[in-house]
């Protein structure tokens, strides 16, 4: 088995969950309804505990324990896709990346619950399941406000066409798709945004929101090779700035 | 997480001539056997007034002190805590949401409620106009006053309304784990490095009075207090409350080797009562009136994001909205 490969994925899994799930738990006390601060809520710790066990299977591989890896690395060393990084914006944005990022990991994890690597595929179940109610989530509130009013079926749209290159920007290549479809650890990042696309058109045509044309999109890719926006590096800074008083320190 | 303190309206001498005495003296009997009172029940004006005050209270204390502590999800350290704390002040936020329907039941909408408290209107619990500074100051809540709320809660939940008696025995239970939590993070900064040591020491020198203040001033039974107890609205005294955290906590405290900045601490072994400095009352007027470290700060949070969020509350009213099925 390819290790390097491997590991390549599970770290930009893991960076990916405790990105977005940190981005998500920034909604806490401040949700349009009490209902969705508790809903972000929820989405937040499943995701950062989804990648605290990705991080532990790193960990089984090799690398440092979970903590020093999530709270003592630099933005550089992140492979998340830059779309888990960006600020929350209004509702919509937020809804829209939590939309559009939640419907490709549905697809994500469904595949790897066959992977090859089996302590992968035995989390992949556990994660799928999880994450089949964030996306039901995103559904119900893409359908309810996607044709509701004026206001809020151009929010939408304007933060779907903002959010749309960042999206593209999930199914960057690694440098490891083929060794890892030829060992059957996942299935590789093409078929994901194939299905992905598919799924989200399909969705969009029960509203008044249109599909932008992806093909004249153009991503926006470097997340999965330590390239980032200006926001990582102040998210990490203050994600760690109680921990990094005393990274030996029991907290 | 609430408090005591509850600022109950002061009492016409003519509130209660208005009402059927037939009624009244029904309505008291039941309340006599300990029956509950629900809301489609007869219940007299004033009943309704207090309760939907003292309940409004809570909800806006709820949502109010999810913001002290939730500056801190982002910054807690390593993965435990992290996970902990935003469980933490979710389940605050959803106390809120399970009290506003409660208040809800004797007719005053949530949004109406909302607008009282941008608008200064309610008031909530005085300890969350105190800023949080550091990571220690925010175990210190999860730990204190979230027993302080206990404590009041726990006598309130014998109250007799139905519905917020209801959410409150189910508040406490989710309480509890806040509590073990909270001590759990004081444990490990009371007896760790230095750096912690201090931090821990700090918050408690920075919090003591404002958890002093908690239970709201010494309250001699009052002509007011008198029928709303009667009526099991108010279910022990501040004093009583205030006695009951100090027996229970201070032990704790002293045994992890923290201080107290209250030279005048001590339980009286003849009385079993204890003894302390009074806390500057004047300090609690003013910051209960709107002059404290973070009154501002918090309405203005909370007004930001009612503002923020109106377009998303009116879309769901929209006729075009589509109806989607609740999952559950």
């Amino acid at each position: 088995m390819n290790t390097e490969a491997l590991k390549d994925l599970l770290y930009k899994m893991a960076d990916d969950q405790l990105i977005l799930g940190h981005r998500n738990s920034e909604w806490t006390g401040f949700g349009p309804l009490l209902e969705e601060d508790i809903a972000f809520s929820s989405m937040a710790q499943d995701k950062v505990g989804q990648s605290w066990q990705i991080y532990k299977l790193l960990h089984e591989l090799g690398e440092s324990e979970p903590d020093m890896v999530a709270f003592m690395r630099n933005a550089d060393q992140f492979h998340n896709c830059q779309l888990v990084e960006l600020p929350n914006g209004e509702y919509d944005f937020s809804l829209i990346r939590h939309f559009l990022f939640d419907m490709a990991e549905q697809i994500r994890f469904t595949h790897l619950a066959s992977s090859s690597y089996e302590p992968l595929a035995l989390l992949a179940k556990k994660i799928k399941g999880e994450i089949k109610y964030h996306t039901m989530h995103a559904k119900i509130w893409m359908k309810q406000l996607g044709s509701a009013t004026e206001e809020s079926v151009s929010r939408l749209q304007n933060s779907l066409e903002e959010a749309m290159p960042y999206a593209l920007g999930i199914f960057e290549p690694s440098k490891f798709e083929a060794e890892l479809i030829k060992e059957n650890i996942f299935c590789g990042e093409a078929v994901i945004k194939e299905e992905w696309t598919e799924q989200i058109t399909a969705i969009l045509k029960e509203t008044s929101l249109k599909m932008p044309d992806i093909n004249s999109v153009q991503p926006i890719y470097g997340g999965r090779y330590g390239q980032h926006t200006d926001n990582l590096q102040p998210l990490l800074d203050e994600m760690s700035e109680v921990f990094n008083l005393d990274p030996t320190a029991d907290w | 997480m609430y408090g005591g303190g509850n600022s109950f309206e002061a009492m016409k001498a003519t509130a209660l001539t208005d009402e059927d005495p037939i009624k009244l003296a029904e309505f008291e009997a039941r309340i006599d056997r300990g029956e509950k009172i629900e809301p489609s029940d007869w219940m007299p004006q004033l009943y309704r007034k207090q309760l939907t005050r003292m309940i409004e209270q809570h909800a806006h204390s709820e949502i109010i002190g999810a913001l002290p502590e939730g500056t801190w999800i982002t910054r807690a350290p390593g993965f435990k805590r992290k996970l902990a704390l935003m469980a933490k002040v979710q389940d605050e936020v959803g106390h809120a949401q399970l009290l506003y329907s409660a208040a809800e039941t004797l007719g005053k909408p949530r949004e109406e409620m909302i607008t009282d408290l941008i608008n200064g209107k309610s008031k909530y619990s005085n300890i969350f106009n105190y800023p949080a500074f550091t990571w220690a100051d925010s175990c210190f809540i999860s730990w204190l006053v979230d027993a302080g709320a206990i404590v009041n809660q726990i006598a309130n939940s014998k109250g007799s309304y139905g519905p917020y008696c209801r959410a409150l025995e189910r508040i406490c239970a989710e309480e509890s784990f806040h509590l073990k939590y909270g001590h759990h993070c004081v444990i490990h900064l009371a007896t760790g490095t230095k750096v912690q040591r201090e931090m821990m020491q700090e918050a408690f020198n920075r919090w003591w009075t404002p958890m002093m203040h908690f239970f709201g001033p010494s309250d001699k039974i009052s002509v007011h207090s008198e029928i709303l107890m009667r009526w099991k609205v108010k279910m022990s005294s501040n004093d009583e409350c205030r006695q009951q955290f100090l027996d229970m906590y201070v032990p704790k405290i002293w045994e992890l080797g923290l201080t107290l900045p209250d030279e005048n601490l001590r339980k009286d072994p003849e009385t079993g009562e204890w003894q302390f400095t009074e806390p500057d009352w004047e300090e609690f007027k003013r910051v209960i009136n709107g002059d404290g470290p973070c009154n501002k700060e918090r309405l203005a949070v909370r007004r930001v994001a009612e503002e923020r969020g109106a377009w998303v509350r009116q879309a769901l009213l929209a006729p075009k909205a589509k109806y989607v099925a609740p999952l559950a």
